[in-house]
């Protein structure tokens, strides 16, 4: 089993593959009586986050909290961060109160991958910048096996605002270990040139979401990230939605069968119409729920053993 | 807890395997204990068996499926997997865990008959108490076992036991099924030839 969680490419098939199956049986347990494992009894999960989150730092309380482990929640709002102290200095902080597992979110790409160096434990990384996001991955990935029955061979088109979504990167790292084609869907400026080469080649790229709907089993929506409108990558926000946004009229475009995801925190109305939220296609709660039992699995591989 | 440490390998003698059970012995024991819980338990009135894996959910299936030929009850079969609650987890690499099946109409209130193939230190067992304590509230537990070969650490007895098998601790048992193995037997490797 791998060390830490800090890239959706981490895992290779056969892991990520163990990830989903625990993941199944830790859903399990939340129809129980008690709803509670004894498997990391003892063992400290230190929730660091740099940036706000509420579903992911909930969903990861929750996680190791049905563990039973303790759960220790920093975030750098009212702490010693705001006086100067930089992420090494915090790190061994933590170290030193014997943390067993950090999970980080920071706002700079790659401070997971330092943090990796500096302290002794597991890092899982909840989010780092523009780059990278891989328990969403893993949850996306769960939500659509449990769906549709299996990832291997479907095809995934994943819409927005790929530039600045960390979704989009461990999603397409993720999914072409587990065999599934991406389509990365946007207007020309919202998608990095070259970034089938770069993370998975095979990864497909359109700039028209009308073309490509008729052929997918999930597509994918991405938050149109508002503090970044300004910086003129779209014309209007009137513009984009209509290219773009996942309204009724294209999501009865989709196969029969196909499914529609998104990460959260939505904008209805830009990305996503209600009508299209609101759906029975649509697995948005499902994703939160499947997040507890995806990070339970994921937190019980990387400490469930002796392998720290 | 089927796999005890392996014995001390001496050079100069091979290490012995003789075979305990063959398959059609470990057929007439799986009916002797299939008759023994008809008696024990009213004619399995009341009664879930929950077997523990690997080799305890075949087995349990097997016994549910020789109770019905027998008296035509049908005993409701389960799974409990119990690597959570492993009082060795952290000592050895993350174990993968496997599936709890309860059968639909749970074990509240019911004689819950846990199903193992080795009996040895009764940790296992002990793990399979904590367990079913968080699945639900069983009116009473009892245990059934292929083989008993003795060495327990915690005071844990069978209700139900194939065949004992006196053992030295240098010695180990292994149970194969034809489920999960291919074919029935129960071996006795190393020890005096």
């Amino acid at each position: 089993m791998i060390r830490h969680l800090l890239s959706g490419a981490d895992p290779d098939l056969a892991t990520a593959t163990q990830i989903l199956d625990t993941a199944a049986e830790m859903a399990t347990v939340a129809g129980r009586e008690v709803k509670k494992l004894p498997a990391l009894r003892g063992r400290t999960v230190v929730n660091l986050f740099y940036e706000d989150s509420t579903r992911t730092r909930i969903s990861f309380e929750a996680a190791a909290k049905r563990l039973s482990a303790d759960v220790i929640n920093f975030s750098a709002k009212g702490s010693s961060v705001t006086k100067g102290e930089s992420l090494k200095d915090t790190a061994l902080t933590l170290q030193a109160m014997g943390a067993d597992a950090v999970v980080v979110r920071h706002p700079a790409s790659g401070a997971p991958h330092r943090l990796a160096n500096w302290v002794d434990g597991s890092v899982v990384n909840a989010g780092d910048g523009t780059h990278e996001h891989p328990t969403q991955a893993l949850l996306d990935a769960y939500t659509m096996r449990s769906r549709l029955g299996r990832l291997a061979g479907l095809h995934v088109a994943i819409v927005g605002d790929v530039l600045h979504s960390r979704v989009a990167r461990s999603n397409v790292l993720l999914l072409s270990t587990l065999g599934a084609k991406v389509t990365l869907v946007g207007p020309p400026t919202l998608i990095p040139m070259d970034i089938s080469a770069a993370l998975a080649p095979g990864t497909a790229v359109s700039y028209d979401l009308d073309a490509v709907l008729p052929d997918v089993d999930v597509v994918m929506m991405l938050r149109v990230q508002r503090e970044r409108m300004n910086d003129s990558y779209f014309p209007s926000a009137r513009e984009y939605s209509r290219r773009f946004g996942l309204d009724g009229p294209r999501m009865r475009r989709l196969p029969e069968h196909a499914i529609v995801m998104h990460p959260g925190p939505m904008n209805r109305g830009m990305e996503i119409t209600p009508e299209v939220a609101d759906s029975p296609r649509s697995t948005i709660v499902e994703q939160v729920a499947n997040g507890v039992s995806v990070r339970m699995a994921v937190l019980y591989l990387l400490l469930g053993g002796n392998n720290l | 807890m089927a796999c005890p440490p392996a014995a001390p390998a001496s050079p100069q003698r091979q290490p012995s395997v003789k075979v305990i059970l063959a398959s059609a012995d470990v057929q007439r024991v799986v009916d002797r204990i299939a008759h023994q819980i008809l008696e024990k338990t009213q004619g399995a009135a009341d009664t879930v068996l929950l077997g523990i894996p690997t080799r305890g959910a075949p087995l349990a299936k097997r016994l549910a499926a020789r109770i019905s030929t027998f008296e035509d009850v049908d005993v409701p079969v389960g799974v409990l997997d119990i690597t959570l609650y492993r009082d060795d987890l952290r000592r050895h690499a993350t174990r993968a865990i496997g599936p709890t099946q309860l059968p639909p109409g749970g074990i509240d209130g019911k004689r819950v008959v846990l199903v193992d193939d080795v009996l040895f230190s009764g940790r296992t067992v002990r793990a399979a108490l904590d367990a079913l304590n968080d699945v639900g509230r069983p009116a009473s537990v009892q245990l059934a076992v292929l083989v008993d070969r003795g060495h327990r650490q915690l005071p844990i007895r069978a209700d139900y036991v194939g065949k004992n098998i006196p053992t030295s601790l240098a010695e180990s048992v292994k149970v194969t099924l034809a489920e999960t193995d291919g074919a029935d037997e129960v071996k006795l490797f190393g020890g005096a030839p």
